[in-house]
């Protein structure tokens, strides 16, 4: 129980963040409650505000609310973007995506720095989308990230861990909880992501274009339960591989 | 220099040249493309990939992709859920003006056809978009004929900016624009621009384009290029299937969508697939060669070559069709449409400038969407 996701002083049970981008409306509903997320995210460019098809109006009150600045291609647009999801009482939680790229949609972690250090100092809980590169999940520790989240593989592809080797560094070298964002594509890479130690999982594709999203979300869920215990119970065995053996294999060495 | 104002090949005096060699490029490409060509082996080759190449793309575009329409749709939907999950993002087009200094053999709104002709007044568009806006839509497209005199870039803005108070995406199909007005009508609040191209045959476009500023070739070919060179944020391409060889043409715009992509990679590329339609005073007027099978295959191509690309289908096309290529291509499509100037808020002041088949309003287009498990997506973008 006492395995918490703690992002920014918020303590979370689930390591399982919902993207919202991809479904139909009124079945997100189940998704959250069969996936039991507790943060979803937003994309504050489709939050019809005061108008019809908001989708503020299917996410229940309890759930913590990830606006993201998609649509942003530069720091100051994504900062300006946030500002205004603040404004319209989204909370201090920001999902910083910077993309310049209409193709890949592939991040871009030079402007995303910029704009993390200036949100950071504005109080927002910042969690950058980000390519996994050391030198830039460094920058965004220095420049107040709350967390990191590297994609998995491009956006949308359902290709899983694509950049396994660059995210298992991140989670080695990076103190701060990595969130997998994009590309996990199943259940058992979100589940193998977290047997890497990484702190949570985004999907939201994955979900969105199976046949029964609940059932799917429920599966996504259990994956990610089973991959974090997976992780806990592996420390315990490096551990064990590190421990002094009770009989060592050395011990017989006189000089 | 003084140029001939007849050579469609040509700039005329106020157009701006910028520094592209795309144009002989896609010309170039689309010349050597021999459709017939391709087998089925080369269709299934390109079907079984998942980064098409432009020979890919060309097979699929070919004769021989037709028994392939089936496999070509399941691909193409997978691809659209992959990119734009369930959205379907929904627009209104609206007419502000319909004068016109050019004739196009094809169009109602061309300058020797006598149709009633209107540019509203600030209070009239006002009124329009107030009425459009309470159907819940939050993009519009802004239509005009091409007049600088009548419907003048100073106007359009000042249009442009009434919208900024009720609609969160705006777009505009006018006539092709130098960069710094593109840049002007970003300032008053445009993003988005579509230019057609109508048909990339030269000459064609001589034959269909008779007079006014739309006969130079060139200009209009490279509008694209100086909206995203003035600011704008995404831009849209279509040839007018059925005024030429709809393959070749299909061939060539999505060759100019690659190429502007690749250029400007942070540009929203789209598609438009407007058919030949009949207009006031030429109900004759309709695309022989292009039946729903063709117009099909065209979006699938376009969706399998660019799979990230936004595709428009129109209230041209009726309204079973279109009901059943969203999400399977199409991305964003029109509602409650009317392509007189005005007619949304009071009497339309001026004709239509062709038929449209599909009269639906924005909540049965809505009730349509929600009913397929699709979701009808008002607002996708932020002004910042
Ligand atoms: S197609 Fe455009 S330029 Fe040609 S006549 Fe119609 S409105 Fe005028």
């Amino acid at each position: 129980m006492s395995d918490m996701l703690t992002i920014g002083g918020h303590t979370f049970q689930s390591r399982f963040i919902l993207g919202s981008g991809k479904f139909s409306l009124e079945i997100m509903k189940a998704v959250i409650e069969h996936g039991e997320a507790e943060i979803v995210t937003l994309a504050l460019r489709r939050a019809n505000t005061g108008g019809e098809e908001n989708i503020l109006d299917y996410i229940p009150k309890e759930i913590t609310l990830l606006p993201n600045t998609s649509g942003a291609r530069n720091a100051e647009e994504a900062v300006r973007i946030a500002r205004l999801s603040r404004e319209l009482g989204c909370g201090d939680f920001v999902k910083l995506e910077v993309i310049h790229d209409s193709k890949y949609l592939l991040p871009d972690n030079y402007e995303t720095i910029k704009a993390t250090e200036i949100l950071a100092k504005e109080g927002f809980i910042v969690m950058p989308y980000m390519y996994p590169d050391l030198y830039a999940a460094r920058s965004l520790v220095n420049a107040g990230a709350a967390a990191v989240m590297p994609l998995g593989a491009p956006i949308g592809s359902n290709k899983g861990l694509s950049t396994k080797d660059f995210i298992q560094i991140l989670v080695d070298e990076i103190n701060l909880p990595i969130i997998v964002d994009a590309g996990i594509g199943r259940p058992s890479q979100a589940c193998e992501a977290m047997e890497m130690g990484v702190d949570a999982i985004m999907c939201n594709t994955a979900i969105a274009t199976a046949n029964d999203v609940a059932l799917m979300a429920k599966a996504f869920k259990q994956a990610i339960e089973a991959g974090r215990a997976a992780y806990l119970a592996g420390l315990g065995r490096v551990l064990n591989f590190k421990a002094e053996a009770s009989s060592p294999l050395t011990g017989f060495l006189e000089d | 220099m003084k140029i001939k104002k007849t050579d469609h090949m040509q700039y005329m005096d106020g157009m701006e040249a910028i520094e592209s060699d795309f144009m002989e490029k896609v010309l170039t490409a689309m010349k050597e493309y021999d459709y017939d060509q391709y087998s089925s082996r080369d269709v299934e080759t390109a079907l079984n990939k998942a980064q098409l190449s432009i020979e890919d793309y060309a097979a699929i575009l070919s004769p021989a992709a037709m028994p392939y329409l089936e496999d070509m749709a399941r691909k193409a939907t997978a691809e659209t859920r992959k990119h734009f999950g369930n959205s379907v993002s929904l627009f209104t087009p609206l007419y502000i003006a319909n004068y016109c200094e050019n004739q196009c053999v094809y169009c109602g709104f061309s300058i020797t056809n006598k149709i009633n002709r209107a540019t509203l007044s600030m209070q009239e568009a006002e009124d329009e978009l107030k009425a459009i806006a309470a159907t819940g839509l939050k993009e519009i497209l802004f239509l005009t004929g091409e007049s600088r005199l009548k419907s003048g870039v100073e106007y359009i803005g000042e249009t442009i900016k009434l919208a900024t108070k009720y609609f969160s995406t705006i777009g505009i199909e006018i006539y092709p624009l130098n960069t710094e007005e593109y840049a002007f009508l970003h300032s008053c609040g445009a993003d988005f621009v579509s230019v057609y191209q109508e048909t990339y045959n030269t000459d064609t476009y001589e034959l269909v384009h008779l007079r006014g500023s739309k006969r130079s070739f060139p200009y209009r070919f490279h509008a694209q290029e100086r909206a995203l060179l003035g600011g704008l944020r995404g831009v849209a391409f279509g040839a007018l299937l059925g005024l030429d060889d709809f393959r070749k043409d299909a061939f060539a715009a999505g060759l100019h969508a690659l190429l502007i992509q690749q250029k400007y990679p942070h540009a929203e590329i789209s598609f438009s697939t407007p058919r030949l339609r009949p207009y006031i005073n030429n109900a004759e007027n309709n695309s022989k060669d292009v039946h729903e099978k063709q117009l099909l295959q065209v979006m699938l191509a376009y969706r399998l070559f660019m799979p990230y690309a936004g595709i428009t289908i129109s209230t041209r096309e009726r309204a079973g069709f279109r009901d059943h290529v969203i999400g399977m291509v199409a991305t964003k499509m029109s509602a409650g449409v009317s392509v007189g100037v005005g007619g949304h808020s009071e009497e339309q002041k001026g004709d239509e400038q062709f038929e449209i088949s599909d009269e639906r309003n924005v909540k049965e287009v809505h009730q349509m969407i929600r009913s397929k498990g699709l979701q009808p997506v008002f607002t996708d973008y932020i002004r910042v």
